[in-house]
């Protein structure tokens, strides 16, 4: 038995989520109604047909199309500019400085994709990223990303929750971890042509918390497609996680037995623990994580240099919904 | 030592001053363009982590010009061109200029100021610890850089000045400490080119 599957049909988190909400962040049903995202079809239309999609250059960054729930437990802080998100990437399959991904996104090409899903499940396979995204609502979730650098953001996502997605593999009881591998290609990734991290690109959560109800794939972000330098076409976004553990570009999906190998926890394991939770306590090996810079659309000019540093919370703010899962876990040892 | 063995290359020397002439100035206006660069970076909001962006310019230009500055000796004798050393004092200055910038940009806006804080990351982190040996030592050499301490100092003064070797290691060390596993190519081209600058300095050392 896996503890951690306990965790499917429980919904104690939305309480803890509701005791979070301020009453302003309540919203009155019409005025709901009307600032779900309905954007006019000029690309993915998510539900439609393949043979209905644009090709994939035409696509990026195009408006989502349908109905896009308000996530309710989504936080109101100052959001960070669609811009700043989309062009300080670390996503070194397109190169290794903040600025490169979004210079050489073009070279990743994310029409057609498929996702290979296997290991401790019953319904594994290959399946088309039409087949992988139909079933599934989009929501619209603004979540904090604390990136291991001691820099954050607050994005506006757009996607499902992980679990919904995993439940439909069936994995069996020996599934106690999931790992995912981001696509392999040293031509339309060309950083792979460098061994500045064991490729492709692999990370893996404890079967709990890729089940976890804040456990996002994401298809968009700011209400549209992902751009490649995001991680397009499907990525992860593990809120509570330092950046690094929200894989991008996800080709493979493995239900496995044992706690997988991760490519920066193989780079430098002193460093990059397998869990990686965001925790002010533990300190990188060469700074502190007890306070972060948070990179948001209000740091401009020169007033962004003498904005205060913010306390890092721990799990990132996220603790009244996670904690509970590291309860028995030193997470002094398990960084 | 140095410049009397230039000089007796009396016309050398003479056509080595007259381009230095008009080079002290140009090499000090583009010197301060990584300066102005970052400031109009921020300005204009270029950059989108501005504190972290404007750590890693000064830090490195600070490095850049201390190999720089260890590159005139050799340049002046393979070149022949005993003028350049006329600019030794200016790019030596340059490297404390942006070695200052890069320390008050992390005391004043990266540790906000906190000075427990800073403190604190100076004992726990040795890579802090280096940065700041290196700046005490790049701060003795600025203060005894002016033709009154060289009089003063004497003798002395040249041994004081070897110091910028040692520097010039520990900063070397301290980039390479805090990069990421994934990020060695460029503090290694300055390692390279530091061993270079060394074993040349050896060689010649050796001939003698």
């Amino acid at each position: 038995m896996i503890s951690g599957l306990d965790t499917l049909g429980n919904h104690n988190w939305t309480l803890a989520m509701a005791s979070k909400i301020r009453s302003s962040e309540i919203t009155p049903e019409s005025v709901f109604r009307e600032r779900r995202l309905i954007l006019q079809a000029a690309g993915l239309g998510l539900g439609a047909s393949a043979s209905t999609l644009l090709p994939f250059e035409a696509m990026a960054n195009a408006p989502l199309t349908g109905d896009i729930e308000k996530w309710p437990g989504s936080t109101d802080e100052m959001q960070t500019s669609f811009e700043q998100a989309t062009t300080y990437n670390n996503f070194y399959e397109l190169g290794t400085a903040k600025g490169d991904p979004v210079k050489n996104a073009d070279k990743l090409i994310t029409e057609p994709w498929t996702v290979e899903v296997g290991g401790q499940c019953e319904k594994g396979g290959k399946f088309a990223l039409e087949d992988i995204l139909k079933p599934h609502a989009l929501e619209e979730r603004v979540y904090r990303l604390r990136c291991v650098e001691a820099w954050s953001m607050v994005i506006p996502w757009v996607g499902f929750p992980l679990a919904d997605l995993l439940k439909r593999f069936e994995p069996n009881s020996r599934a106690k971890y999931v790992e995912f591998k981001t696509l392999y290609d040293p031509v339309q990734l060309p950083g792979q042509k460098y061994p500045v991290l064991e490729w492709p690109y692999a990370e893996g959560l404890r079967i709990d918390e890729a089940m976890h109800p804040l456990t996002l794939m994401a298809v968009g972000l700011y209400g549209k497609t992902l751009p490649n330098q995001s991680g397009a076409p499907l990525r992860l976004v593990v809120p509570w996680k330092y950046g690094f553990k929200s894989i991008k570009s996800i080709v493979s999906i493995n239900f496995v037995e044992e706690q997988p190998r991760t490519s920066w926890n193989i780079s430098a394991p002193r460093e990059y623990g397998f869990y990686s939770n965001v925790n002010p306590e533990v300190s990188h090996p060469r700074w502190s994580q007890a306070k972060e810079r948070r990179l948001d659309s209000e740091s401009k000019g020169f007033s962004a240099l003498f904005s205060d540093k913010r306390k890092t919370e721990m799990f990132n703010g996220y603790a009244d919904e996670v904690a509970s899962l590291y309860s028995d876990l030193d997470l002094k040892k398990n960084f | 030592m140095l410049s009397q063995t230039v000089n007796k290359k009396g016309v050398v020397a003479k056509r080595g001053l007259s381009l230095t002439r008009l080079f002290k100035p140009l090499v000090f206006i583009v010197a301060l363009l990584p300066a102005v660069f970052a400031v109009y970076g921020v300005a204009s909001s270029q950059f989108v982590d501005p504190v972290e962006t404007l750590l890693k310019i000064t830090g490195e230009w600070g490095l850049r010009f201390l190999l720089i500055t260890l590159c005139v000796t050799p340049i002046q004798f393979i070149f022949k061109w005993g003028g350049v050393a006329k600019l030794r004092r200016m790019l030596g200055l340059f490297a404390f200029f942006y070695a200052t910038l890069h320390l008050a940009i992390w005391v004043v806006l990266d540790q906000g100021l906190d000075l427990q804080d800073a403190v604190n990351a100076i004992v726990e982190k040795k890579f802090i610890t280096f940065g700041i040996a290196v700046w005490l030592g790049l701060l003795v050499l600025a203060v005894t850089s002016n033709r009154w301490s060289v009089r003063k100092l004497g003798r002395k003064w040249k041994n004081l000045h070897s110091l910028v070797y040692v520097l010039t290691v520990l900063a070397v060390v301290h980039f390479v400490w805090q990069v990421k596993a994934s990020e060695l190519l460029e503090p290694s081209v300055y390692l390279g080119a530091l061993a270079v600058l060394l074993l040349w300095r050896f060689l010649r050392m050796v001939k003698r």
